[in-house]
């Protein structure tokens, strides 16, 4: 080949261009845009959370119709499964909303925090002065898990297993006080042919809570948080016996078939059916519960208790695992007072608005009387008032690649094709 | 026309459009990606430069070996129950069906038009077990088999999205090797049939042979395809159960969007597009000898 003008013209525009894009590339990333103010109030939620944009809107529309006025809400929503992929392109793109969804692992938001996307509440709060409306266990949640108050309770749940109490009652079973009592409950219940626990294999993290639970009742309350400080990994042999306790309810088939394509709903409906016993949730759980379309056992059957305790075990019944959900963080870059004044008249008002309309315990004072609060929801009420040592979950403290990894190979945990060995190599590796 | 297009400089003004989009959206993303295999990070926390870090994980990375080898796996398989399946189609239109193949093709076709998703939502449901059992598990236990859960391992998972993608593409395949099997003069057919060839002789010996050009083009085209799938597999099974039926694009995307590491998921990109090239290649040479072979007649 003939070094011709054209050629050497040729290269040097390649070489020209490779150059170019490579600098861009070096120099991108990293520099959020500062200094834009919002022009409406936007949100972003996970699709799965249907209340948090009903209360809004009905916010919007009420108490807080000034604010909506000046800024009009915009609501905005996707899979949960996308969240995180979701949050890293707008915030590298500076183009975050207003209000978010936080990551699916709390290791995002401290990774936002750094880069300075998200608003710290304790001085926002702090400087409107309404730093009193927020429930202090909920706020001490918060911090353990985000490192600061960076998110807002729109809910606090307390999980633990809800059952049937008509089932029960009808193959003669008490409420399990232990681990092997829930173990036989269920060996009874697969014999009298109903399906022992309801459980959502895609999801993943309804199993893993399982673990967590076992794992916290028999090592204690700060298990995971050792894992966590490198004190313990999730390979010694007491961790791994946890994840083989629930593989071996896997092994016996009492999730059903198919555990690993039922979805939530789908595992909601199973419980709320009939179709099985026990079904481990939060108290996020009571808004289809108390929903008569939807509950078809009726409230009164349902029955709510904290995960067993293990025979000599360090941890006990009455430490509630307690989350805030999946709360919502605030750009930091969109705190103005238009923002402000909104993000006032929602600390003021969620708490009563969502426990009315929704039957939803969020983490927000209550500032209004609600009437008719409905059993179950003042059985929680009464359940978080009570409680007082909490415990995180599985995937609290985990990186993003850990946290996918446990919620991916949960559900071949339980159907046999992994090991609780395997399993917890694989989540230990990503840590 | 001739003089237009003859000359040089108007043949480039009337392409440079077209060529700066298809830089600005194509190339110039593909240069970058390359270069972000020596570096880590992401778009929020910025990115650091690591040298040939990525490529040493890269080779001890027993997850990325597993996609690498479920990508050939799965590109082999569908390729050739594609452009099999494809072909006999063709051969059925052509000798089978003759005039009334107008319009079994287009019914056969039909697949290929509608969007992945909905064809994976469909399979979905089809070889579901829970809550329900699906059309074919409900055949299975009708015919006194047991249900299968087609989700809950890999293989069974790989043989539910091979069936898809196979039943997808049969039809876009059978039409494409149709417009082959015609080109084949009716005079050769006949002289065959006349020197006692029929059935499968006729395929093996006249058939088949006039029809390698197209035949190898459908391979290579359907490799390419194969190798990217992402898609189809994706609203199936999301790469699940775990990560055993993730091809490389999906570990691609989990890498670089789900876990923040640009870096990683650009290394990855790059040895998929490096397979490609290496299959490209390897099909153009071994075409390239058949054709001249049948060059002059």
């Amino acid at each position: 080949m003939t070094l011709t003008r054209k050629t050497l013209t040729r290269g040097a525009m390649a070489v020209v261009a490779g150059t170019s894009a490579f600098a861009l590339m070096a120099c991108s990333g990293g520099g959020g845009g500062g200094g834009a103010s919002a022009d409406a109030f936007s949100v972003l939620t996970n699709v799965e959370n249907a209340e948090v944009p009903a209360v809004l809107e009905t916010l919007a529309a009420g108490a807080c119709s000034d604010q909506a006025d000046t800024l009009p809400l915009e609501l905005e929503t996707t899979p949960q499964t996308n969240l995180d992929q979701q949050l890293q392109l707008q915030a590298g793109q500076a183009a975050l909303p207003v209000l978010f969804s936080a990551g699916n692992a709390p290791s995002l938001t401290a990774e936002l925090a750094d880069a300075g996307h998200v608003a710290d509440f304790e001085q926002v709060l702090g400087d409107l002065g309404i730093a009193d409306q927020i429930e202090p266990a909920a706020v001490s949640t918060i911090e353990s898990l985000y490192g600061g108050f960076r998110a807002l309770p729109f809910e606090y749940n307390v999980e633990g297993i809800w059952y049937n109490k008509q089932i029960f009652a009808d193959n003669g079973i008490d409420e399990p006080q232990t681990f092997d009592d829930m173990v036989a409950a269920a060996e009874t219940l697969n014999d009298a042919g109903v399906q022992p626990f309801s459980a959502s294999g895609e999801q993943g993290w309804p199993i893993t809570r399982l673990i967590s639970s076992y794992i916290f009742r028999d090592l204690g309350p700060d298990a995971m948080q050792k894992v966590a400080d490198g004190e313990a990994e999730l390979t010694d042999p007491e961790y791994v016996a946890a994840a083989q306790a629930i593989a071996d309810l896997g092994a016996e088939g009492w999730f059903g078939k198919g555990v690993g394509s039922i979805d939530m709903a789908t595992s909601e409906n199973q419980f709320l059916n009939g179709s099985a016993a026990m079904f481990y949730m939060g108290s996020w759980f009571l808004s289809g519960l108390n929903d008569p379309e939807m509950n078809q056992i009726g409230v009164e059957n349902v029955g709510f208790m904290p995960f067993p305790a293990v025979e000599g075990g360090a941890g006990d019944r009455s430490q509630l695992a307690a989350n805030v959900g999946l709360p919502l963080t605030m750009n930091a870059n969109l705190v103005d007072d238009d923002t402000s004044s909104w993000l006032e008249c929602i600390v003021e008002n969620y708490g009563a608005t969502a426990l009315e309309q929704e039957n939803r315990v969020s983490g927000f004072a209550l500032n209004d009387e609600v009437d008719d609060v409905p059993e179950l929801t003042s059985m929680v009420q009464q359940q978080v008032a009570e409680t007082e040592t909490t415990v995180l979950w599985f995937e609290a403290l985990f990186s993003a690649e850990a946290t996918t990894t446990s919620q991916r190979n949960a559900a071949p945990l339980v159907t046999g094709s992994l090991s609780a060995e395997e399993f917890m190599e694989k989540v230990q590796a990503d840590l | 026309m001739k003089n237009i297009l003859g000359d040089r400089r108007a043949a480039f003004v009337l392409l440079a459009p077209a060529l700066a989009v298809y830089s600005v959206i194509m190339l110039v993303p593909v240069v970058v990606s390359l270069g972000y295999t020596v570096f880590e990070g992401n778009a929020i926390s910025g990115f650091e430069f690591v040298g040939i870090d990525n490529f040493v994980r890269l080779i001890g990375d027993a997850r990325a070996h597993q996609a690498l080898l479920f990508t050939l796996k799965y590109a082999l398989v569908v390729t050739i129950g594609q452009v099999v399946v494809g072909y006999m189609l063709s051969l059925l239109y052509v000798f089978g069906l003759k005039r009334a193949s107008s319009v079994v093709r287009t019914l056969v076709f039909f697949p290929i038009v509608m969007p992945t998703v909905a064809v994976a939502l469909l399979f979905q449901q089809l070889f579901s077990i829970a809550p329900t059992e699906g059309v074919v598990n409900s055949m299975l236990a009708g015919f006194g088999g047991v249900p299968v859960d087609w989700f809950g391992d890999g293989g069974s998972a790989f043989v539910v999205i091979a069936i898809m993608d196979i039943w997808r593409s049969m039809g876009f395949y059978g039409v494409l090797l149709y417009a082959g099997l015609v080109d084949i003069p009716e005079d050769v057919l006949e002289s065959a049939r006349l020197d006692g060839a029929s059935g499968w002789r006729l395929v093996r010996h006249i058939v088949l042979p006039l029809s390698l050009p197209v035949l190898i083009s459908s391979i290579i085209f359907s490799i390419n395809g194969t190798l990217k799938v992402f898609d189809s597999v994706m609203a199936l099974t999301s790469g699940g159960p775990g990560t055993s039926t993730s091809p490389l694009t999906i570990s691609v995307f989990d890498h670089a969007f789900t876990y923040g590491e640009y870096g990683y998921g650009s290394t990855l990109a790059m040895l998929l597009t490096i397979i490609c090239l290496i299959v490209t290649i390897f099909i153009f040479r071994g075409s390239r000898r058949d054709l001249t072979k049948d060059g002059p007649r």
